[in-house]
């Protein structure tokens, strides 16, 4: 891979673009869920709001310096995972920095802002953080597991574990994209997507009336505004990876824009339906269901 | 103050005698410091996000937080006005102090509006925090908010309807649009009263100050 300082340009302009869809989505989102809950709802901009506001807030307490590099690791691992995947398919400014071996380092990304922010909420000290995050801790590696044998199945079905090439192989048609291809897989990582995103019924991680709030308890001001940032880019580059990998990427914004608000509202639907999982039935759900599913896809894969 | 909160020696697992005072360990005893409001044109946009934002704190101190309940489900619904829960006082930014406030509430009120970060806003719900209203002549109860911490808005009524909820909400918009919220600073330059104030009416006090 060529770099170039226009590479940098380009790498700033797809998080500006993610960020602001991330918050949009979310606002649209929060939206729908009131309206299925017969609200009227938050305005569609709150989001913005709620950033700026917290970045106006002058004062902070410190807890320490890990305190301050929690959020950081979080946003990370979000922009990490963006910006190794390509974004839009075929498009020289949004392929991003994906490389011959991107599919291993964005699972890794995925794991990598929840370690942060275990060290963060130990520092922070207040005993629901390290509630929140002990039960973050144990959900992900739940979830990670069958999504690690579904893309294990997809890396094998198309000899690779670059991205782009993935992407590239599901190109014509929709047949030929992995759902359709490798419909076990896809079964597999789309419930454990249901994890990833942390909407019920697995948001017992944050759980914002049984604990307050979970690992973000102790931070506030900008940290938070961090953390929201996070929050914003992180499930729309999780939407990104998981539409490059089942729903063959996307060539273009509008394209992109369907595609991913379509996976998201999979995880909306079946949060507006399905009531919370305490942490130890989402963890035996998880090794039971999607693992199955997933082992058979790995198995099936082999012959 | 209580027994665990006392100065004390205890021996460390290596058999060293070490001193301990848990008041300073567990909370700081820093005084609060004013921050001053930044260039007016970036305070006035500041200003605009922060009315359009009010965390609320999820703590009802008395029988009004049962009008709070209302107000965020579907009949009055006040997410469309940028109001919005939050259970934790290092994120909220208005205090609802719901109706009467018992002394020994009033300890903890005073330590989670510390523990709010500037600026801050604090809503006297109902009669009660006004002048004391049904509860004025109780013993264990106090009758006037703002001796305590400095309130941006009262809501009278006993109880208010979610409808003067809503009223009162706006308010507080009003006020901290205008620049007029500035109930953290108040409270920072006016600490020694405060404190006198709160020490008055709390007779176990075992806590430092000013806990944030």
């Amino acid at each position: 891979m060529d770099f170039g300082f226009k590479h940098i340009l380009y790498a700033l302009l797809t998080v500006f673009i993610v960020l602001n869809y991330g918050l949009i989505l979310q606002g649209i989102v929060r939206k729908i869920g009131a309206r299925v809950g017969r609200r009227y709802g938050i305005r569609w901009y709150q989001p913005y709001i709620d950033i700026i506001k917290n970045y106006a807030k002058r004062s902070t307490i410190t807890h320490g310096v890990m305190f301050y590099i929690a959020p950081v690791f979080r946003l990370t691992g979000g922009i990490g995972l963006l910006l190794f995947m390509p974004v839009i398919f075929g498009s020289e400014i949004f392929s991003n920095f994906s490389f011959a071996g991107d599919l291993v380092l964005v699972l890794y990304f995925q794991f990598f802002g929840v370690l942060g922010m275990a060290l963060g909420a130990a520092e922070g000290g207040h005993p629901y953080s390290a509630i929140g995050v002990s039960r973050g801790l144990s959900q992900v590696t739940a979830f990670e597991l069958p999504l690690t044998l579904g893309v294990l199945a997809i890396a094998m079905q198309y000899q690779t574990l670059n991205i782009t090439e993935i992407v590239a192989a599901q190109q014509g048609g929709f047949l030929s994209w992995t759902l359709f291809t490798n419909p076990f897989a896809t079964i597999a990582i789309m419930f454990s997507f249901l994890g990833a995103m942390g909407r019920s019924p697995f948001d017992v991680v944050l759980a914002p009336q049984e604990i307050p709030i979970g690992p973000p308890t102790e931070f506030h001001s900008g940290l938070l505004g961090v953390l929201q940032l996070n929050r914003a880019i992180f499930p729309a580059a999780k939407l990104i990876l998981f539409m490059n990998l089942l729903f063959g990427g996307a060539t273009s914004w509008p394209e992109l824009v369907v595609k991913t608000f379509l996976i998201y509202m999979w995880s909306v639907f079946v949060g507006t339906v399905f009531p919370r999982f305490r942490v130890d039935q989402s963890v035996r759900w998880f090794l039971v269901v999607p693992l199955t599913i997933a082992i058979i896809a790995i198995i099936l894969i082999r012959f | 103050m209580k027994e665990d909160f006392k100065k004390r020696t205890v021996i460390t697992p290596e058999g060293k005698p070490l001193e301990i005072d848990p008041v300073k360990d567990y909370f700081s005893d820093a005084r609060p410091k004013v921050h001053k409001p930044a260039n007016p044109v970036i305070e006035k946009f500041a200003n605009w996000a922060r009315a359009n934002s009010l965390w609320v704190l999820g703590f009802g101190t008395g029988c009004g937080a049962i009008e709070m309940r209302p107000l965020m489900t579907p009949r009055f619904d006040a997410y469309r006005y940028g109001i919005q829960w939050r259970p934790t006082p290092r994120q909220a930014s208005v205090f609802v102090i719901s109706g009467y406030l018992s002394v020994k509430t009033l300890k903890r009120v005073v330590r989670t509006y510390e523990q709010m970060q500037n600026p801050k806003f604090v809503v006297g719900l109902g009669s009660c925090t006004i002048n004391g209203g049904m509860y004025w002549d109780s013993y264990n109860t106090i009758n006037r908010l703002d001796h305590y911490l400095p309130v941006d808005v009262y809501i009278a009524g006993c109880m208010p309807r979610p409808e003067s909820l809503l009223h009162g909400f706006e308010e507080l918009k009003k006020i901290i649009k205008e620049g007029r919220g500035e109930g953290a600073n108040k409270y920072a330059e006016e600490f020694d009263w405060y404190k006198a104030n709160q020490k008055k009416v709390i007779k176990d006090w075992d806590m430092p100050d000013y806990n944030w």
